[in-house]
C-alpha cells in the first residue's frame, strides 16, 4: 500500500513535468504569441516593449523561460500577463465554486444514475425501460453548453424560475440562495453522466443477476430484496464507483469549463477559459498543472477504493 | 423405508423460448424417504437439473410452466408463494451447485456468506452464528476454520469452495439436500474426497440427498436408488444393485459403458453413446431414445410407459426382460459393450463391490486421506 502510493507520487511528478513542458511549448509555437507586445498595449514604443521583455524574462532562452515560470508557480508568485494579478489568488477564489459545482453534480448524477439504472434493469424489456433508454441516449447526446444555454434562457431568463446564471457565496446569500443558483448548473452538468451511468449500471445488473452466486443467494432463503441489494446491486456498483471517482476528477480538472462559463459561476474553469482566450499563459499553466495533480490523486484514491470494494484486486 | 418426505408426481416443466416451447421435464414422478440418497442420472439436457431446481422454485420465471405436483411435507412446492418457498429454501431443503468457482459471491467473506443463510432462518446472536459457521466449516474438513471464515472465495481452491458450499447447505440442518453435479467441476481426487465427505455427513445428520449427476461412477458408492433420466423422462428407476447389475434400458447400458474404469486397457477407447440427445423443442414420438438405440423396432414409435416388465424395477423399453438380458450381453455395439462390462462384473462384484467399486473415481477414494493432506499442505503455503 505504501509502496503503491509512493509509486503513484513518483508517477505524478513525471506527469506534471510532461504536461507543463507540453503546455509551455504549445503557447510558444502558436502565432501571435509574443506576450510583451500585448502587455505593452497599442500605443507603445519598441523601447517599452523591449523593457517589458527584459522585466518578464521573455528575452531569455526557452529552457530558461520554462524554469523561471516553474519557479514562479511553485513559489506562488506567478502573475497573469494580462492583468498582473496573482494567479494563485485567483485560483483560490475560484476553487470553492468549482468544487461546489463538481461535488453537487457528482452526487446528483450518481444518485439518479443508480436509481434509473436499477429501475431500468428491474423493468428490462418493458415500455418504461425503453423510454429510459431513449431518454438516456438523448441525455448523452446533448452537449452541456447547449443544454446549459437552453436552461438559462428558458428557465432563467424567460420563466424566471431560476436566476440567470451567477454564483452566490453561502456567507453572502445563505444556503438557500447558494442552492438556488447551483441547481441549473448541477443539472446541466449531470445530465450526460446520468445517461451514461444508468446505462452502465443497467447492463451490469442484468449481467450479475444471472450469476451463479445470485442463484446461491436465492437458494439460501433470504428475501428477494436482500438478494438484490446485498448481492446484485452491491456487485454491480463496483465499476460504477470507480468510474465515478475518475469522472469527478475530470470534471474538477477542466470538464466543468463549459458549465461554469455558460452559467457565469466564476470558478477555476471559467478563469481557465478566459485565460486561454487572452493567450495568458501563466493561469493556463497553473490550472493545467493543478488539474493534472487532481487527476493523478483521484486515480490513486479510486484504485485504493477499488481494492477495498473488490478483494480480488491487489494494488500493484 | 419410512414415509416419503418428498413426493414428485407427474412433474412437467416447460419453458417458452424464442425457438418454441422446450419440454424440459416430461412426466417425472419420484419419491424420497427421510435419510435416503436418490441419484438422478442422465446426460446434459436430460432434465435432471431442471427437476431439482423446480423443487426450490429457483427456475421460476414468466416463461416457465410447471404442472403436476411436488410435495414436501405437505407443502405444494410448485404453487407455493415466494414467502413459503423462502422458509423452505436453505432451512428445509438446501442445494449444492455444480460450479463452486462461481457459486459464491466473490466480494463477501466466506463466513458472512454462510452466516447470511443461518440468520435468514434462525434468531441467533452474532457470536452464536460465528461459532456455528466455524463448526460447520470444521465439519466439512476446512482446516483452520476460524481463520478461513474471514477469507474470500478466491483464496480457496475449487475443492475447498465446494466444501464451503456443503457447509452452507448444511448450516440449518436441512431434511433434504439437493446436490446438483457437486463434483463435476472438480479434479478426480477432489471428487472422491467431496463424495466421501457427503456420505459421512449423510450418515451423521440423516439428511436425505438428491444427487444429480451425469456420472454413474459417482453414485455407485453413495446412492440408495437411481433414477436414469433421458430426454426429460425417467427411463429406468431402481436400487443401485438393480441399475448396475440388471439394467433394463438400452440407455442405461450406454451410461454404464461410458464410466471410466481403471481395470480397462489404456489403449481402448472409452465407449460412448453415438448420436445426440433429442431436441426438447420437438421431442420425438414414442421412445425418446429411439433415434440412438440399436435395438429400435416399430413398437418404439408409441411411448413405452414407465413400468415393471418383470425385472423387479420399472423402465421405459418395450423389449421383454429376456430380450434385454440376452441383448446386453450378445450385442457388441457401443451400448452392448457397456452392458457386457456390467454383467461380467457382477459375479464377484456383487459380493465385494464396496471394496472394489466400479468406476475410477470410487477407486481413488481409498487415497482420499493422503490426497487431502497434500492439498491442505499446499493451501497452507
Amino acid at each position: 500500500m505504501a509502496r503503491f502510493v509512493v509509486r503513484r507520487l513518483v508517477g505524478m511528478v513525471l506527469v506534471l513535468f510532461a504536461v507543463s513542458v507540453l503546455t509551455f511549448l504549445i503557447f510558444n509555437v502558436i502565432p501571435n504569441g509574443d506576450p510583451a507586445v500585448r502587455m505593452a498595449g497599442k500605443n507603445s514604443t519598441p523601447a517599452q516593449i523591449e523593457q517589458i521583455r527584459k522585466e518578464w524574462h521573455f528575452d531569455e532562452s526557452l529552457p530558461q523561460q520554462y524554469l523561471f515560470m516553474m519557479k514562479q508557480i511553485f513559489t506562488g508568485k506567478l502573475v497573469s500577463y494580462s492583468d498582473q494579478t496573482n494567479v494563485w489568488e485567483q485560483i483560490r477564489m475560484g476553487l470553492p465554486r468549482t468544487f461546489a459545482l463538481g461535488i453537487g453534480a457528482a452526487i446528483l448524477w450518481m444518485t439518479l444514475g443508480i436509481l434509473l439504472g436499477l429501475y431500468s434493469a428491474v423493468k428490462a424489456g418493458r415500455i418504461s425501460d425503453r423510454v429510459l433508454t431513449v431518454l438516456a441516449l438523448i441525455g448523452i447526446s446533448m452537449p452541456v453548453f447547449w443544454v446549459g444555454a437552453l436552461m438559462n434562457y428558458y428557465l432563467g431568463y424567460k420563466l424566471e424560475w431560476f436566476p440567470n446564471g451567477g454564483y452566490v457565496e453561502i456567507s453572502e446569500g445563505g444556503i438557500g440562495e447558494w442552492l438556488y443558483h447551483l441547481i441549473l448548473p448541477w443539472t446541466a452538468l449531470a445530465i450526460l453522466f446520468i445517461g451514461v451511468y444508468s446505462r452502465i449500471l443497467r447492463s451490469n445488473i442484468l449481467d450479475t443477476i444471472n450469476d451463479d452466486y445470485v442463484r446461491t443467494a436465492r437458494a439460501k432463503g433470504i428475501s428477494e430484496r436482500r438478494v438484490m441489494t446485498r448481492h446484485v446491486l452491491r456487485n454491480s456498483l463496483i465499476p460504477i464507483v470507480t468510474l465515478w471517482g475518475l469522472d469527478f476528477g475530470l470534471v474538477i480538472a477542466g470538464g466543468a469549463v463549459l458549465t461554469e462559463s455558460v452559467f457565469d459561476l466564476q470558478g477555476v474553469g471559467q478563469y481557465f477559459a478566459e485565460a486561454i482566450g487572452r493567450l495568458d499563459v501563466p493561469p493556463v499553466m497553473a490550472v493545467t498543472l493543478l488539474g493534472a495533480v487532481f487527476i493523478v490523486v483521484l486515480n490513486t484514491v479510486v484504485d485504493i477504493v477499488y481494492a477495498v470494494l473488490d478483494p480480488r484486486i491487489r494494488l500493484g | 423405508m419410512s414415509e416419503p418426505i418428498l413426493e414428485i408426481d407427474h412433474l412437467q416443466v416447460e419453458f417458452r423460448t424464442d425457438e418454441g416451447v422446450v419440454h424440459a421435464v416430461d412426466d417425472v414422478s419420484l419419491t424420497l424417504a427421510a435419510g435416503e440418497v436418490l441419484a438422478i442420472v442422465g446426460e446434459s439436457g436430460s432434465g435432471k437439473t431442471v427437476t431439482a431446481m423446480s423443487l426450490l422454485g429457483l427456475n421460476r420465471s414468466p416463461n416457465a410452466t410447471f404442472r403436476g405436483s411436488a410435495r414436501y411435507r405437505g407443502t405444494q412446492l410448485l404453487t407455493a408463494s415466494e414467502d413459503e418457498l423462502r422458509a423452505i429454501r436453505g432451512a428445509e431443503m438446501a442445494m449444492i451447485f455444480q460450479d463452486p468457482m462461481t457459486s459464491l459471491n466473490p466480494v463477501q467473506r466466506i463466513g458472512d456468506q454462510i452466516a447470511e443463510q443461518i440468520l435468514a432462518h434462525e434468531k441467533l446472536t452474532k457470536a452464536e452464528v460465528r461459532d456455528r459457521v466455524v463448526e460447520l466449516m470444521d465439519r466439512v474438513g476446512i482446516p483452520r476454520a476460524a481463520e478461513r471464515a474471514r477469507a474470500y472465495p478466491h483464496e480457496f481452491s475449487g475443492g475447498m469452495r465446494q466444501r464451503v458450499m456443503i457447509a452452507l447447505a448444511l448450516s440449518c440442518s436441512p431434511s433434504v439436500l439437493i446436490a446438483d453435479e457437486p463434483t463435476t467441476a472438480l479434479d478426480v481426487t477432489i471428487q472422491a474426497q467431496i463424495l466421501e465427505r457427503l456420505k459421512e455427513l449423510k450418515d451423521e445428520t440423516g439428511t436425505a440427498i438428491i444427487l444429480v449427476t451425469h456420472d454413474l461412477g459417482v453414485v455407485a458408492d453413495i446412492a440408495d436408488r437411481i433414477a436414469v433420466m433421458y430426454g426429460g423422462r425417467i427411463v429406468e428407476e431402481g436400487t443401485v444393485d438393480e441399475i448396475f447389475y440388471d439394467p433394463q434400458h438400452p440407455y442405461t447400458w450406454g451410461l454404464l459403458g461410458s464410466i471410466t474404469r481403471v481395470d480397462r486397457d489404456r489403449g481402448e477407447r472409452l465407449p460412448s453413446i453415438a448420436g445426440l440427445p433429442p431436441s426438447l423443442l420437438a421431442p420425438p414420438e414414442g421412445c425418446h431414445f429411439r433415434a440412438r438405440c440399436p435395438h429400435e423396432f416399430e413398437r418404439c414409435g408409441q411411448g413405452p410407459p414407465l413400468e415393471d416388465r418383470g425385472a423387479g424395477h420399472p423402465d421405459r423399453c418395450w423389449l421383454t426382460v429376456e430380450q434385454k438380458r440376452a441383448r446386453r450381453v450378445v450385442d457388441d455395439g457401443e451400448i452392448g459393450l457397456a452392458a457386457k462390462v456390467a454383467v461380467e462384473a457382477s459375479p464377484e462384484g456383487l459380493v465385494d463391490r464396496r471394496e472394489t467399486p466400479p468406476g475410477a473415481p470410487s477407486r481413488v477414494a481409498g487415497d482420499a486421506g493422503a490426497a487431502e493432506d497434500a492439498r491442505v499442505a499446499e493451501e497452507d503455503r
